[in-house]
């Protein structure tokens, strides 16, 4: 059984299995819309291994984060649509 | 084939040949403008766009210090993609030495009109959050501004044909002739003046002229915004631009309106090869980390090189190519050109209609150091 942890999405408290992406924790939170294109329109993630950069969000504080591409550690602060 | 005649013909629409062509149809000249590849596509994109009062000479300072005025006579009517920002430069001292050095400034140019405030240890860490702490100080220049320069250069070429100027593009100038130019596509174009403008292209068109390629590097990252707000220049930049022969970096960096931050610079002579030179833009990114630690966790999203025309003393080239009273040079700009564009127009305007500049001439003249140039 994997190991049980908490991350915060915008916020709201998640539980997902250590080992989860960043990405994934945003998406089973319920959250679609990761970012804003220049222009405002809703981007969400496409690739899903680093090449699109439309996962970014913001993790522990830091802009602008591929999140398909880091994994959940607990306690974890990830802010999307900033 | 065609031709076309003018009163002035300017090659080159990076900024410093769009500003000249704009002021010269503003005096109601006839101007035909020459551009090999796109307006501003040269240096003036591959800059940063500072427009700033430089103190390294009397002459640099007079020709900085009138352009700075004249492009914030313009602020008002520059469209929003010029991105115009009255942001400010900090000049960042390092050091005790350094913090001297702040005062000199201060003093060189309150003195002369320009406001400039110290900054203490304190009030720069509060102006800049994100510099390293323990910083001695540095000095705000407060109406030092940024553009964006390929927007501002499309724009001095539409305030030109505004004036009824017209645009030769693309056109490669293939021969000077004895009153004009003549293109690749076989069209000759004849004018009283004739205005070379190529940037560091310049020296291929007339041979002999004292201009060098002096290379840079330039990154720019993801969008933070806040994370600076000032223009930043270490003091030390000076040391480094004043290097003329050894390859060098200096700590500058530049908020964009977008909340972008570009960062720079290098300075490399004798390299034509445009590509990126790793070694120098890691020497480069971490001379900004000194300064700025989180630099280093920043997204960067594109890095890319280009060309200075430098000259021997460092000071352009604006004024007539000696034993050629037909032909003007109007280059040579280092990495003042944003700045300085506007007041060269003038002050070759002032030259080619034999009135009297609003700053003495004399400092940029080619004859200087262009004797004896045969095209």
């Amino acid at each position: 059984m994997p190991e049980r942890i908490y991350v915060t999405v915008n916020g709201t408290r998640v539980e997902v299995p250590s080992g989860t992406t960043a990405l994934a924790a945003v998406l089973s939170s319920g959250t679609s819309v990761i970012r804003r294109s220049v222009t405002a329109e809703p981007r969400g993630p496409l690739c899903g291994m680093g090449i699109c950069f439309e996962c970014r969000a913001t993790v522990n504080g830091q802009r602008h984060c591929r999140t398909c591409q880091i994994l959940c550690t607990d306690g974890m602060e990830l802010r999307t649509d900033e | 084939m065609s031709s076309s005649v003018y009163d002035v013909i300017i090659i080159g629409a990076g900024i410093v040949g769009a500003a000249c062509a704009a002021a010269c149809a503003a005096e109601k000249m006839r101007v035909g403008i020459v551009e090999a590849q796109m307006i501003g596509g040269g240096a003036t994109a591959a800059g940063m766009g500072h427009l700033v009062v430089m103190d390294d000479s009397e002459a640099q300072f007079a020709l900085t210090h009138y352009s700075r005025y004249l492009w914030q006579e313009l602020s008002a009517e520059l469209p929003g993609d010029v991105e115009y920002e009255r942001c400010g430069t900090v000049w960042i001292a390092a050091d005790g030495d350094e913090m001297q050095a702040v005062a000199h400034k201060r003093q060189f140019y309150e003195s002369r009109g320009v406001h400039a405030e110290i900054l203490d240890s304190q009030s720069l860490s509060d102006a800049e959050p994100n510099l390293r702490e323990g910083l001695p100080g540095g000095l705000l220049v407060p109406d030092d501004a940024v553009i964006y320069s390929p927007c501002a250069a499309r724009f001095l070429v539409e305030l030109a044909r505004s004036g009824g100027a017209q645009l030769h593009l693309p056109c490669v100038v293939t021969e000077l002739t004895s009153d004009g130019v003549r293109l690749n596509n076989g069209a000759t174009l004849s004018a009283r003046f004739t205005v070379i403008a190529g940037g560091t292209w310049s020296s291929t068109l007339l041979p002999g002229i004292a201009v060098k390629k002096r290379k840079g590097h330039l990154v720019i990252t993801d969008r933070y915004p806040g994370f600076v707000r000032h223009q930043l220049v270490e003091l030390g930049y000076l040391k480094s631009a004043h290097s003329m022969t050894k390859d060098s970096v200096a700590f500058n960096a530049q908020p964009r309106k977008t909340g972008q931050l570009l960062i720079g610079s290098s300075r490399q002579f004798d390299s034509d090869d445009a590509a990126i030179d790793h070694t120098i833009l890691r020497r480069m990114l971490a001379r900004a980390e000194q300064f700025i630690p989180g630099i280093a966790r920043l997204s960067a999203i594109r890095s890319w090189t280009g060309f200075r025309a430098a000259t021997p003393d460092k000071l352009p080239l604006i004024g007539a190519v000696p034993g050629r009273d037909h032909l003007f040079l109007a280059t040579g700009h280092e990495g003042l050109g944003i700045t300085t564009s506007l007041g060269t127009a003038q002050l070759l305007v002032s030259q080619l209609l034999q009135r009297t500049p609003e700053i003495p001439v004399d400092p940029y003249l080619p004859s200087r150091i262009c004797e004896g140039v045969h095209a």
